[in-house]
């Protein structure tokens, strides 16, 4: 009988068609929507993304996200290396400082100082040549998508990227170009410029503080929580792992930008139209196979075997428009979007999607079935 | 009390009407359908039912194949109280005992001929492969062999009349009511299907009920009987009743047959 039913189903060509389409383009939606907005809020923490992990960053408490600096003095990092189940701690400075271009006009560039002797801190991508290169003089790496844009030079009145053994000048300091490197979009899309913490020091001298974050490795066995509790406790600084830090974060953002409300709004309105479109289409193919399942009431199939032919019809209608539907965002993240707008799919998104799939598909067949058991077989002998 | 009607069988008729009324709908649009139908149908009779349009025949088999409820009287299928059945049961009865030929074939059209035929065997939980093959030898008897692949729209209407037929065959039902099944045959091939219809009746003592309009199948019936207005008029031998011309048995009034309400 179930087989009969899938024959049902797809024997129709143009109707199967119909409710699968809508069934993957409200799919294809609900998922495409939530994963530009979990694009856009990682955007909020790409220099977390781009920074090599470590167990735990430390850092003034008020700081309420990644960009939110709040200098430290630089004797707090001695504190912090006193803390039980601090393996090492190193300094971070993140700052802004402004590159003069060779055409005269000023770019507004991140700036960011490892540790010089350990480099932790760096970016976990290069694209061209190595972290180890910032131990020469002068040195700095730059994101290649500074790089090739906001700092490209003009030579000959074409745009040239900046390249490799390239000089910049850095709020009048001479830096020499040794290592591209990856990072990720983020809002302002600012140059990132990575140096040393010493020469970042001099970059920027008339900064009083510059500590920014203290990286901290714990001892093996140590916990992560318990540490940021006695670090906390010794030297009234805040303590996060990675996750937390960037939980703080978007937790920042989503409570001070309308974002959340604007995406859920058109998430909901997504879902709720491709819904209605499904669930409609499916009931209208139920309706006019009204008439064939009274034939089968007619012929002694009985009110169970009934529903559930309708019910396997709605799951295998909603299986495969998810399907589809899903292959579609796979294939538009891959191809049609550039690095520059790139969505964040997690896995929550497409495993939430199939779930309000099948709930419309049930929803809609508990609809349907409710017909199909309130016919009368007699409408069999109506011609 | 299924099982000890099941016991009365040979004596009593494979179904026994008396006083059957059924009506549609409500206040001024209220239709007498069925008004007091007394009626029984032997094991191994050919009953034809005749008449006008509208006067009743749809919904008289429709009651006797247990997919409509009867407002009153009594109507008694294969030993079994139509009306003290539940739907569940009436279901269960007619996958087991009842064959249909719809009036307007009621194909599945997503479904070949050969897996229209098999439904009444799948609906039973009968396996795919076993019921494709008993449906296309019940194919083959209707002279549709060749055609047992074909979906229903790739047929011609008598074709697909046919297969309607085969379908109410394949599961050897011990009663089967058809509405109107040649009027789309012509006069040879609704022949041959009656012949068909007439062996299954004589060797195996099934009874079947056929509505008809076509007067060059009355010879195939044991009886006729003639329905007007929600009443049977007249009920005999297909010599004795025609629909041209006045009954030869004229049964007693209406209003007098009612009292006639002593079953089995
Ligand atoms: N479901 C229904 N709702 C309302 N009226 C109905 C319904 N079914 C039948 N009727 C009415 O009951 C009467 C008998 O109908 P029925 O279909 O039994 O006639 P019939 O003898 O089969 O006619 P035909 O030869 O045209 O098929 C008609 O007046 C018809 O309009
Ligand atoms: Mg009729």
């Amino acid at each position: 009988m179930l087989s009969i039913a899938l024959k049902m189903l797809t024997g129709n060509r143009g109707k199967y068609f119909a409710i699968v389409s809508s069934l993957a383009f409200t799919s294809f939606v609900m998922t495409q929507q939530p994963a530009t907005f979990m694009g856009i809020m990682a955007r909020t923490y790409s220099f977390l993304t781009d920074t090599g992990r470590v167990d735990l960053w430390v850092m003034d408490p008020k700081v309420q996200f990644v960009d939110d600096i709040k200098p430290m003095q630089d004797t707090k990092l001695y504190a912090v290396r006193g803390v039980e189940g601090v393996e090492w701690a190193v300094p971070l400075y993140k700052g802004s400082i402004r590159a003069r271009l060779d055409n005269g006009t000023f770019q507004n560039c991140v700036l960011v100082g490892l540790d010089d002797a350990s480099l932790i801190g760096g970016p976990a991508r290069m694209v061209e040549g190595q972290l180890a290169d910032l131990r020469r003089s002068e040195s700095i790496i730059v994101d290649i998508d500074g790089a090739t844009n906001r700092l490209a030079r003009t030579v000959n009145g074409e745009r040239v990227p900046l390249a490799v053994g390239d000089v910049v000048e850095l709020n009048d300091h001479r830096a020499t170009v040794v290592g591209l490197s990856q990072a990720s979009a983020s809002f302002q899309s600012l140059p990132i410029v990575y140096t040393t913490y010493s020469r970042a020091k001099a970059f920027v001298p008339a900064e009083r503080k510059l500590l920014s974050f203290i990286l901290v490795k714990l001892r093996p066995g140590e916990d992560a929580h318990a540490v940021a509790q006695r670090i906390r406790a010794t030297t009234g600084l805040a303590a996060y792992t990675w996750d937390e830090f960037r939980n703080l974060t978007l937790h920042y953002f989503l409570k001070n930008t309308g974002i959340l409300i604007n995406f859920g709004l058109s998430i909901t309105l997504a879902f709720l139209i491709g819904a209605a479109i499904a669930g409609q289409t499916f009931y209208a193919f139920t309706l006019e196979n009204l008439r064939h399942f009274g034939v089968l009431k007619a012929l002694g199939a009985g009110n169970w075997t009934l529903a559930w032919m309708v019910l396997l019809q709605a799951v295998v209608a909603g299986g495969t428009g998810y399907g589809l539907g899903a292959s579609a965002v796979a294939l538009f993240s891959n191809f049609v979007i550039g690095a520059n707008f790139r969505f964040l799919l997690i896995w929550q998104i497409p495993a939430a999607v199939l779930a309000m799939v099948l709930l419309v598909c049930v929803t809609t067949a508990l609809l349907s079935i409710r017909r199909v058991v309130r016919l009368e077989p007699a409408v069999v002998f109506k011609s | 009390m299924i099982e000890s009607d099941k016991s009365g069988q040979g004596n009593e008729p494979a179904v026994h009407c008396r006083g059957v009324t059924r009506s549609f709908g409500s206040g001024e649009a209220r239709v007498m359908a069925l008004r007091g139908i007394d009626l029984d149908v032997r094991h191994g009779e050919l009953m034809m039912l005749v008449g006008p349009s509208g006067c009743g025949k749809t919904t008289l088999i429709s009651v006797i194949a247990a997919i409509l409820d009867a407002d009153g009287g009594e109507c008694r299928v294969l030993g079994e109280d139509l009306g003290r059945m539940r739907q569940a049961a009436k279901t269960a009865f007619r996958r087991r005992h009842i064959g249909f030929v719809f009036q307007s074939y009621n194909l599945v059209p997503a479904l070949s001929a050969a897996e229209n035929v098999a439904v009444p065997l799948l609906i039973r939980g009968e396996r795919e492969k076993p019921a494709q093959a008993a449906a296309v030898r019940v194919l083959e008897q209707v002279g549709l062999a060749e055609r047992a692949r074909a979906m229903p729209d790739q047929l011609s209407g008598g074709q697909q009349q046919r297969v309607a037929i085969a379908r109410a065959l394949v599961h050897a039902p011990d009663l089967i009511v058809c509405d109107e099944p040649t009027s789309a045959l012509d006069h040879r091939t609704g022949h041959a299907l009656m012949q068909l219809m007439r062996s299954i009746v004589m060797e195996n003592g099934r009874s079947l009920i056929i509505v008809t309009h076509d007067a060059r199948i009355f010879e195939f019936a044991d009886r006729i009987a003639e329905m007007d207005d929600g009443r049977i008029v007249a009920i005999g031998a297909p010599e004795q009743v025609h629909a041209a011309v006045p009954p030869a048995v004229p049964v007693p009034a209406p209003e007098a047959s009612r009292s006639g309400g002593t079953a089995a």
